[in-house]
């Protein structure tokens, strides 16, 4: 399943009209230990650019942008007793919520890992 | 996502780099931007290196605060405690020789300009200032010293805080030589009492004192011993290295104000909390910068005091959040994070003293939303100081 990245650190792999996101390895190496997670609602329509999720570290307060638009279908009920599971396993166990796609066509303007990992060389 | 991004602090010139900079980079240690130096933030991480330390012993590198001297020529150090005692508010006549005491330098409105350790030595009093405001404090002392009393920068020794139950255990064992016939061995000295003492060729000064709220030692290690120093100390079991970060979540849990955000030129000592640091004797004859304003607000009480609070949910209030009763604000977080040792967030903040009993609740506006806490006694931890007097 192709995955894509955001220049702000999400990713989002995408299964037809469906995806997954969470945060990149990157994102959670400048976060430092996470202490809470507050993900979206089930349902939640998200536009792309919202600020769907906050993540709190022992830094600071991080907000996670929804990649594309769409809608909340699942979040990650790991996350409620194990938020250092997005700094253990951030692009695995440590995902963030599931949506339906509004409009596939806002994949094209994401990543692919080699551009990511290319950004974060350059960092 | 919004991300805070390290400044990567080999790029930055204008930094300073610590006498153990190489050291703690090759144990993996975090750099960043802090008072004018590169400094570990964090090493394994900052909830791990904070509960190590409650639990064990951990070493801090503070050498980013100064050492100051001030003394007067000859052994009658009358003068120096004079110039000093016009400047903040501890009675130092009262000070004995390897006592040390926490104080304040104060404006003449009665505003915390800092706030410092200060030692009896036998050639004067050695003064630990926050890093900071280290410049300024000695822009601001030698400015009001009298002819012949001199203010010397011990910038030729670095300072390592070694904190932790675990910490005195750890120190005893490099067999520090005190040097001096009176001076009892580190395992033996009291919480706010201090000495000189020898290791391997090198002149130390240790008080057992920190800012964790747990036992523990401060250590003044010339510049050339201090990697040497630091080695032999991470070589104990019960000592890692930590960073920054932890350094901050446990003094807040100690309920220790952090200058430049819980104390500031626009915040008094009563209204700080810090009564205690205003000498009897200095009430009562006065002399020192805002003794007047200050005097009127222990007999009256403070409009504002800096209160605990703890926080419903999960979500860290964070420096700048307001505080309200119902509708009305009433003040602002000073310092808040996530608690490692207790498991959720707590917060400092100067409120109106209206609100500032324990028990009361209020609420604190955190990215938009109005997020239940209530006031609660500090230290949120106890301290476990090894007080003269308790067993």
């Amino acid at each position: 399943m192709p995955r894509y990245f955001t220049r702000d650190h999400e990713w989002i792999e995408v299964d037809g009209a469906a995806a997954r996101v969470g945060i990149t390895h990157y994102a959670q190496s400048q976060l430092g230990d996470i202490t809470f997670v507050e993900v979206p609602a089930v349902g939640a329509v998200l536009v792309r650019g919202d600020s769907a999720s906050v993540i709190d570290s022992v830094k600071a307060a991080s907000d996670v942008y929804a990649p594309v638009g769409g809608t909340v279908t699942a979040i990650n009920p790991a996350l409620e007793e194990a938020p250092d599971l997005v700094n253990s396993a951030p692009e695995g166990d440590g995902w963030l919520w599931d949506m339906d796609l509004a409009d596939p066509t806002e994949l094209d303007d994401l990543l692919d890992a080699q551009a990511y990992a290319d950004l974060v060389a350059a960092l | 996502m919004s991300l805070t991004h390290d400044t990567d602090t080999n790029r930055a010139e204008t930094l300073r780099a610590l006498p153990l900079d190489a050291w703690h980079r090759a144990r993996g240690g975090r750099m960043v931007p802090f008072a004018g130096h590169a400094m570990p933030v964090q090493f394994e991480g900052i909830i791990a290196e904070h509960l190590w330390t409650r639990r064990n012993a951990g070493l801090f590198d503070v050498s980013h605060m100064g050492q100051l001297l001030i003394a007067a020529p000859g052994a009658d150090q009358t003068p120096a405690r004079l110039a000093l005692e016009a400047l903040l508010p501890a009675d130092l006549a009262s000070l004995d020789l390897g006592a040390q005491r926490y104080s304040l330098l104060l404006d003449d409105r009665g505003g915390i300009l800092d706030d410092l350790m200060i030692t009896r030595w036998p050639g004067g009093f050695f003064l630990v200032v926050n890093g900071a405001t280290r410049a300024a404090d000695v822009t601001h002392i030698a400015a009001h010293l009298p002819a012949g009393v001199t203010l010397t920068e011990r910038s030729d020794h670095g300072l390592l805080a070694l904190q932790g139950p675990r910490a005195a255990e750890a120190l005893a064992s490099l067999g520090l030589e005190p040097a001096q016939p009176q001076i009892v061995p580190v395992e033996r000295l009291w919480f706010m009492a201090a000495g000189p003492y020898r290791w391997n060729g090198a002149d130390l000064h240790v008080s057992r004192s920190g800012y964790s709220g747990e036992d523990g030692y401060e250590i003044a290690v010339p510049v050339a011993a201090i990697a040497a120093f630091a080695d032999a100390l991470a070589a104990h079991p019960a000592v890692r290295p930590v960073g920054l970060g932890a350094r901050d979540s446990l003094r807040l849990e100690a309920g220790l104000p952090l200058y430049g955000h819980d104390l500031t030129p626009d915040i008094d000592p009563v209204e700080a909390g810090l009564g205690f640091a205003i000498a009897r004797r200095r009430r009562a004859e006065g002399g020192f910068p805002g003794h007047a304003k200050i005097v009127a607000a222990l007999a009256g009480g403070p409009a504002r005091r800096r209160v605990g609070l703890i926080i419903d949910g999960r979500l860290a209030a964070r420096e700048g959040a307001m505080v309200l009763a119902g509708s009305t604000p009433v003040g602002t977080v000073t310092s808040g994070g996530f608690a490692p040792s207790l498991g959720h967030p707590i917060a400092m903040a100067l409120i109106d003293a209206a609100h500032a009993a324990p028990g009361t609740p209020l609420s604190i506006d955190m990215r938009g939303r109005a997020i239940a806490a209530r006031v609660v006694p500090m230290p949120f931890v106890p301290h476990r100081y090894h007080r003269k007097g308790v067993a």
